[in-house]
């Protein structure tokens, strides 16, 4: 992998100052920093050829619809999905689920229907579940977790049965780092043929993703986690479930024909794009894609690794200090609790000496309710942190000790 | 002293302090220093939205003046709890209603809070000042 110094310069935020200190920014979890390249690339579509995808007779939309179809060939080839048109972009994790909630809720599910997920799931992968269950009748089920912040196997495989419409889980936690058995989950649901829907917000980028070897049915993720734009994600479906599906959402483009009476679809994957979709962002999201095959992913995954094992003997070396989410597979996240010093306390310190962490329920309460807390202090640590940041953090730490203690 | 002279005593006090880290220290000092509040109060009907960690306020009004007892499980809020009490508690809704914060912007506090926990030290002002205006109205 190149000189960590190296891959630093190409993220301009990385060198700023916050109160007048170097700025740790260890809240990757909740939006990833973004290089110079994926920067120039958006700026480079509205400079110089931005029109309109998909409708214009002019050269300027040719050019902007040429990028947009690329930047998804780009996704398609970044997962290993069979065709692009199994590729749809959203507006990020969240649109995408709420999106197949809708639709597969108003093909396939009736009154009494269940779905699994996991207790681990970001608030994003339980309302939207929630809420298309109320809108049709049927009932969540929850596979519980152990003190680790594993899920329980064996709970889950008792879960599943005729009743089962759809699982849907994370590929990591993003409140505690576990990665999920999600080649397992999917194998025992596809054994009883259920659909498995990934959330891979968290797990796209720490590693490899392909799709056609999980064979999974759905797997959605966020340009922005993944050193991209905000705004754009990614929902992918096997094509005989978006064959079947009607579109979430209404509007231009996702048509073929309009009458009054009735309208017809337009083919895959345009049903699923009504409006004006992102297609600066997903332009910049291919970029980015690039940029991460560029520095590796196995040697992010190895980067990561290091500074995961580091961070946690770091951590764990400060007395009163707990960490929740204790499993052996984990992502470079790790979050944790000061004994009887509130997370709130301990990030508004952190903040002041430049360290940028998360505190609070990190959009899981249903986790912080296992553990009986009312939330954490996260730090989500990606390829570009360092050994000495870290130190930064613990020193930081010791500094939030002294003062509450 | 009216509400303007502790305001400008908190100024002074704070302004003693030109690193943030000192003024933290101040922070936590005046939260371990509040007076503690009657457990009963520490229910959800007294706990304060828009603040993310938790704060109970509690009101009470003898006819004249309201007082103010709080608390919250993070000690920098039961620090900017302690000093809206120091100037807002033991006065009349009038005085309540009528007060300009102005200490909050002076001693820097709504810049370097971040934005979350300035939204929770503006809802508490607001409930503040809600209490005052329903004892208000029940006076009329």
């Amino acid at each position: 992998m190149r000189d960590i110094a190296d891959i630093r310069a190409d993220f301009p935020i990385l060198s700023r100052k916050v109160y007048n200190k170097p700025l740790v920014y260890f809240d990757n979890g909740a939006t990833t920093q973004k290089p110079q390249c994926v920067l120039d690339a958006v700026d480079e579509v509205y400079k110089s050829y931005n029109g309109n995808i998909h409708r214009g007779v002019h050269f300027l939309s040719d050019m902007s619809s040429e990028g947009y179809e690329g930047a998804r060939e780009k996704v398609r080839s970044f997962i290993n999905a069979g065709r692009k048109e199994e590729v749809i972009f959203t507006s990020g994790t969240t649109g995408s689920i709420n999106g197949i909630a809708f639709s597969f809720g108003e093909r396939y599910i009736k009154p009494g229907d269940e779905i699994i997920l996991s207790r681990l799931e970001h608030h994003a992968n339980i309302v939207p579940w929630q809420m298309m269950c109320q809108r049709k009748g049927a009932v969540l089920r929850v596979i519980p977790i152990n003190d680790n912040g594993e899920i329980i196997p064996e709970d889950y495989h008792k879960l599943l049965s005729k009743k089962t419409k759809l699982v849907a889980v994370t590929q990591a936690s993003n409140a505690l780092g576990t990665v999920l058995p999600i080649k397992e989950i999917i194998e025992a649901a596809h054994s009883v043929d259920v659909p498995v829907l990934i959330d891979g917000a968290q797990g796209i980028q720490h590693g490899f993703v392909d799709v056609k070897a999980l064979d999974s049915d759905f797997y959605v993720f966020s340009g922005h986690k993944i050193y991209g734009p905000a705004g754009i994600g990614i929902l992918y479906g096997k094509e005989k479930w978006l064959s079947e599906l009607d579109p979430f959402q209404g509007g231009g483009d996702m048509v073929d024909k309009v009458t009054f009476e009735k309208t017809t679809y337009n083919q895959l994957p345009f049903k699923f794009e009504a409006g004006t979709m992102n297609y600066p962002a997903a332009i910049g999201l291919a970029t980015a894609l690039d940029y991460v095959s560029g520095l590796g992913r196995e040697n992010i995954a190895a980067r990561e690794k290091e500074l995961l094992l580091y961070a946690t003997d770091r951590l764990s070396a400060i007395k009163g200090l707990k960490i929740y989410g204790t499993s052996g597979k984990k992502i470079s996240t790790i979050s944790f609790l000061l004994k009887d010093i509130h997370q709130y306390d301990t990030g508004m310190i952190l903040d002041k000496m430049g360290i940028a962490v998360r505190t609070g329920t990190h959009c899981a309460q249903p986790v912080m309710d296992y553990y009986r807390i009312d939330g954490t202090v996260r730090a989500s640590l990606c390829f570009y942190n360092t050994l000495e940041e870290i130190d930064s953090l613990a020193e930081g730490i010791e500094k939030v000790k002294s003062m509450f203690g | 002293m009216t509400i303007k002279e502790v305001q400008d005593n908190i100024i002074e006090e704070f302004s003693l302090f030109d690193d943030w880290m000192d003024k933290y220290n101040l922070l936590i000092d005046m939260g371990r220093e509040l007076p503690v509040i009657d457990p009963k109060y520490k229910v959800k009907d007294f706990l304060i939205e828009g603040c993310q960690s938790k704060v109970w306020l509690h009101p009470s009004y003898d006819g004249k003046l309201i007082s103010f007892t709080a608390d919250s499980d993070a000690i920098i809020t039961r620090g900017i709890v302690a000093l809206l009490i120091k100037v807002l508690s033991k006065r009349s809704p009038d005085e309540i209603i009528a007060t300009d914060l102005y200490f909050i912007d002076k001693i820097g506090l709504r810049q370097n809070l971040s934005p979350t926990r300035s939204n929770g030290l503006l809802s508490m002002v607001r409930q503040m000042k809600l209490y005052a205006m329903a004892y208000n109205a029940k006076n009329k």
